[in-house]
């Protein structure tokens, strides 16, 4: 588990040493996933050892986001000014954002002929 | 005595942010995945209401929930395990990919000004506002960049993506979008993270399209939020 850990760091490390040294407008973790996916490519077995960790990782996903999600509590004031405008548009450009995202994609798939009959959600459930 | 000593380490709130996610997953599993029953939400509105009732700020509450904080870093660099599981997937997908791209992130950042500032919304709050959609460490330094406020930042980053993982079930349900390919790329653009986590709930191709929406929009929106928020300035 610590050594999945340490390569993962690495990745990160390297990422963001890179892109202030280059001066990238990629994020140093960004850069650490795309040098990841690449080292994978390259040596499929790296990939066996951090496989744990990284699910481990990505199962807890939400739990990363709360701290900076309490942040709320200090701008309280400003969303009592404001936040019926800040509201608005973050409600309705998010709404609009995955449904012309996704009818994109859908439509840029079925003209360019690269559906995936395997990735299509079965019957009308309700999730 | 206790409590001052306890109010002066980390140990409390960082104890405090992980019983507050526990309590939030536990509701969500208890609705049985609905997707109103978000556990960040849930976890931010406990915290809130314990730090108001403590009347503790919010650097201090920092200084323990900084340790969950960092693993946002990790975490984003473990998204590239599920696009190595899919590589075959999203060569096939890139063309799809790239079109959704641009109109995804363009929508995010043009109708968010727009609507803002016809609203009277200016100057800093504005900045903030910019790059919402991508995800919070990423948003933070495109946003000092632009004069935002880093805090300001994250909280309509969070907001973003606690309500796109809210909606984006029905709304792609209504839009009769079947394809988990699509589902997931657009949530991962337009919510970042946390629709990312949204659609590894629900399917794993959706969540690794999700993840490089988040990644792929993360670059884009670097590039352009500058220009949308000079073009409203």
């Amino acid at each position: 588990m610590i050594a999945g850990l340490a390569i993962i760091l690495c990745f990160q490390l390297v990422g963001e040493v890179a892109t202030r040294a280059l001066g990238l407008p990629v994020p140093g973790p960004v850069l650490g996933m795309i040098l990841m996916v690449v080292a994978g490519m390259i040596r499929p077995a790296l990939i066996t050892r951090i496989r744990p960790v990284a699910q481990g990782l990505l199962a807890n996903l939400s739990l990363f986001f709360v701290p900076a999600g309490v942040g709320v509590v200090a701008h309280v004031a400003l969303i009592r000014e404001q936040g019926i405008a800040l509201a608005l548009a973050i409600t309705l450009s998010t709404l609009l954002a995955i449904g012309i995202g996704a009818l994109v994609f859908q439509w840029v798939s079925r003209l360019t002929g690269t559906t995936d009959p395997n990735a299509l959600k079965s019957g009308r459930g309700t999730r | 005595m206790i409590w001052s000593y306890l109010t002066q380490e980390p140990l409390i709130w960082l104890t405090a942010t992980l019983l507050a996610y526990l309590a939030g997953t536990a509701c969500a599993r208890a609705t049985g995945g609905q997707s109103w029953a978000n556990p960040v939400m849930i976890a931010v509105i406990l915290l809130g209401a314990l730090l108001s009732l403590t009347g503790t700020d919010y650097a201090t509450y920092f200084e323990g929930a900084q340790f969950v904080h960092f693993m946002l870093g990790p975490a984003t660099v473990a998204l590239g395990l599920p696009l190595l599981d899919n590589l075959h997937r999203l060569r096939r997908a890139a063309l799809p990919m790239i079109a959704a791209l641009l109109a995804g992130s363009g929508t995010a950042v043009i109708s968010a000004l727009a609507i803002a500032h016809a609203m009277g919304v200016e100057g800093t709050v504005l900045a903030s506002l910019a790059p919402k959609s991508t995800t919070a460490p990423v948003a933070i330094g495109i946003a000092e960049r632009l004069g935002g406020q880093p805090t300001l930042t994250a909280v309509m980053v969070l907001l973003t993506g606690i309500f796109g993982a809210i909606v984006v079930t029905p709304l792609l349900d209504l839009l009769r979008i079947r394809d988990w390919r699509a589902r997931g790329f657009a949530i991962g653009v337009a919510a970042h993270g946390i629709g990312t986590a949204r659609a590894f709930q629900v399917n794993q191709t959706a969540g690794a399209f999700s993840g490089i929406g988040m990644g792929l929009n993360a670059v884009l929106t670097a590039i352009i939020a500058p220009l949308v928020l000079a073009a409203f300035g």
